[in-house]
């Protein structure tokens, strides 16, 4: 029964085939497979297993971020300083390594920095929650990066590729797959099944929707909180060590909009930044599409800025999807 | 007589806690350690002339965005409308289309408005959360302004010279640029305290529920604000090339970034309905300070960056301690 609003009382899920088609995951497959098509039309070679794979790589780190990064948006948070918290962390890898010789070491201090830029955030933002995450994590991004800047100057720090098997990480194979890619799965997998199977990913859910009511319902919400941006300073540590493993040396601008990059792969995906919204499907494929359009309009040479332009307006134009297609419903409906 | 007295005293003391107030006292602390630690050399007119230039345009935008976070908005595209702007109105002039100066900010303003528009359209009437329109659309902005510039910069000797003159030349002893921003400010209040637009504005960032069914039409509120925050943008845009008499496709990438800073400094919140001119003014002049006078007191350079984004943080923190303060303080008050 429709109100005068137009809304209908009770929700029925209905599961016909027409509903499956608008879900917002099945439009990004479309627009997955209509970009692989355009991809391999632009080249010959783009389906072959090794190049493929070489272009997958590329945007691997930027995936790792996007993945915790689901998380905060979810809860109805954001977090801007990953870009700066890689640096920094890379930074420190370089450092200790340079300084002891000893890789591990340099690792363990790399993701040591990751967790704690992390829990710095989370600290800041359960102890004075009337902060905005926004506003917070812009500060700290501009503080990591500043600490990173105060470390290596204008210079820049490295030598971690000659070790054989560090560099591996991020150019090894198994066949065609790379090592990274494999670990990117495996993380994607857990990920996503913490997000949709267990208790945690409910709570965040209902964090996401509603804060207050998550807190009367006895979820420890800021514990939740502290706990996921922890969690992506250490992912943003992990991240790091295969971004050191690709880069020949690291200067303090590296992962430079890596923040907006991860947030405009979740957004495609359709993870709402207001929180409790969206699949991790659609976050994960949303990885690939952004990763292989760039790719492959590279491989027809348009510019950086071009791609740009194409990556916002597929932005845009997906997330005012779920508008238009209210709106043909509703005319339907008044028909 | 004493309930007078009373009322008196709580005004006076309710100037002393406005936000407003120990920000300044803040400013006046920081100004004065800075000239102690540089040894007199902050408070020079040379020093004076170049803050009030070089940070002008910060100053202007953060009013665009005040208007846009009253809303409960945001706009993280201003970086990039201010280099499409700018960039289309030098790239007008060098073609010779434009004759004089004032034209070039005219284009520039308008070029501002219209992307402030779209990005208006898109989140009343696509119903998209701002934060990811702003995101999209500068993405788009930043892209048009290397393609119609073909990634080449306007050069200094390409442009007009009353147009670079305007943003070195001053009007009784204030720099032009510094000139505009004050119109802006003195605007801002107008609009924002006497219009009953304005006072929309602030009842759609506070209630916006309330005000829909008061009648009001959000969307057009909404609508028209991302447009203001466009054509500042914009204004921004004309300042920045003006001044710097160059345009390159990667003028002022990040800049939103200090403009929100300057605004939350400033005592607006980002949830929407608080915030005023006055504020936004001394939370930008503050940021001009802080970026502008570490080196003067000796700092490393390579120690700004990760200072500037401590002190935010610091401003930031201090600020919610001194709320909580406040909000306890009215508590005990009304308890009595």
């Amino acid at each position: 029964m429709a109100t005068k609003s137009g809304r209908t009382i009770a929700h029925v899920k209905e599961r016909s085939l027409k509903d499956l088609l608008l879900r917002w995951e099945s439009l990004l497959v479309l627009i997955f497979i209509a970009v692989n098509i355009m991809n391999a039309s632009f080249s010959p070679y783009y389906l072959d297993a090794y190049n493929l794979f070489t272009s997958i790589n590329g945007f691997l780190v930027k995936g790792m971020i996007a993945l915790p990064m689901a998380y905060i948006l979810l809860l109805g948070d954001i977090d801007l300083s990953v870009g700066g918290n890689v640096c920094l962390s890379a930074t420190v890898l370089g450092i200790v390594y340079n300084a002891t010789n000893n890789i591990w070491l340099g690792i363990a201090a790399c993701l040591a920095t990751g967790i704690l830029c992390g829990a710095l955030n989370g600290l800041i933002l359960t102890k004075f929650t009337e902060l905005a995450p926004m506003i917070v994590t812009l500060a700290t991004n501009i503080l990591f990066r500043g600490l990173s800047e105060r470390i290596l100057g204008d210079g820049s720090t490295g030598g971690m590729q000659s070790i054989d098997w560090f560099s591996k990480l991020y150019y090894g194979r198994v066949g065609p797959v790379p090592y990274m890619f494999i670990v990117f799965c495996v993380m994607a997998v857990v990920f996503g099944l913490v997000m949709h199977k267990t208790v945690f990913g409910r709570q965040m859910y209902a964090i996401g929707e509603n804060k207050r009511a998550a807190a009367y319902a006895g979820i420890k919400v800021e514990k939740i909180r502290m706990f996921v941006f922890t969690l992506t300073g250490f992912i943003c540590g992990f991240a790091a060590v295969f971004y050191c493993a690709c880069l020949g040396s690291v200067k303090s601008n590296v992962a430079e909009g890596f923040d907006l990059e991860a947030i405009s792969m979740c957004v495609l995906g359709g993870i709402s930044t207001a929180g409790g919204k969206g699949t991790f499907l659609g976050a994960i494929i949303a990885i690939f599409i952004i990763g292989l359009l760039r790719y492959g309009l590279g491989l027809i040479n348009l510019s950086g800025q071009t791609i740009r332009i194409v990556i916002g307006a597929l932005l845009i134009a997906v997330v005012l999807f779920p508008t238009i297609r209210d709106l043909i419903k509703n005319r339907k409906a008044k028909k | 007589m004493k309930n007078k007295l009373l009322q008196k005293n709580s005004k006076l003391s309710e100037l002393f806690r406005s936000r407003e107030a120990s920000l300044l006292l803040v400013m006046i602390l920081l100004c004065a350690l800075i000239q102690w630690r540089s040894n007199g050399a902050f408070l020079s007119n040379i020093v004076i002339t170049q803050l009030t230039q070089n940070y002008a345009y910060t100053a202007v935008l953060a009013f665009g965005m005040l208007l846009v976070l009253l809303i409960g908005g945001i706009d993280i595209s201003i970086g990039a409308i201010l280099a499409l702007s700018g960039m289309t109105g030098s790239l007008l002039m060098r073609d010779g289309f434009l004759p004089n100066a004032t034209s070039v900010y005219a284009v520039s303003i308008a070029v501002g408005l219209l992307c402030g528009l779209v990005i208006g359209l898109i989140v009343a009437k696509g119903k998209v959360i701002p934060i990811i329109a702003t995101l999209g659309m500068q993405y788009i902005f930043r892209g048009l302004t290397y393609a119609i510039s073909d990634t080449k910069w306007v050069s200094s000797d390409q442009m007009l010279a009353s147009y670079k003159n305007f943003a070195q030349g001053s009007f009784l002893g204030i720099n032009n640029l510094f000139w505009i921003v004050i119109i802006v400010f003195i605007a801002m209040i107008v609009f924002l305290r006497w219009t009953s637009f304005g006072r929309q504005i602030y009842a759609a960032g506070s209630n916006p529920e309330a005000v829909k069914i008061s009648g009001i039409n959000l969307d057009r509120v909404k609508i028209i604000v991302y447009s203001i925050n466009g054509a500042i943008a914009g204004l921004a845009g004309a300042m920045y090339t003006s001044m710097y008499a160059t345009a390159q496709g990667n003028m002022a990438s990040g800049a939103e970034m200090d403009v929100i800073a300057a605004c939350v400094i400033g005592g607006v919140s980002l949830n929407g309905g608080q915030g005023t001119p006055l504020g936004v003014l001394l939370g930008a002049i503050t940021i001009a300070i802080i970026s502008k006078s570490l080196s003067l007191v000796g700092i490393d350079a390579f120690w700004q960056q990760a200072l500037k984004g401590g002190i935010i943080l610091l401003a930031v923190l201090v600020n919610v301690l001194v709320q909580r303060r406040n909000n306890r303080k009215a508590l005990e008050g009304r308890e009595i």
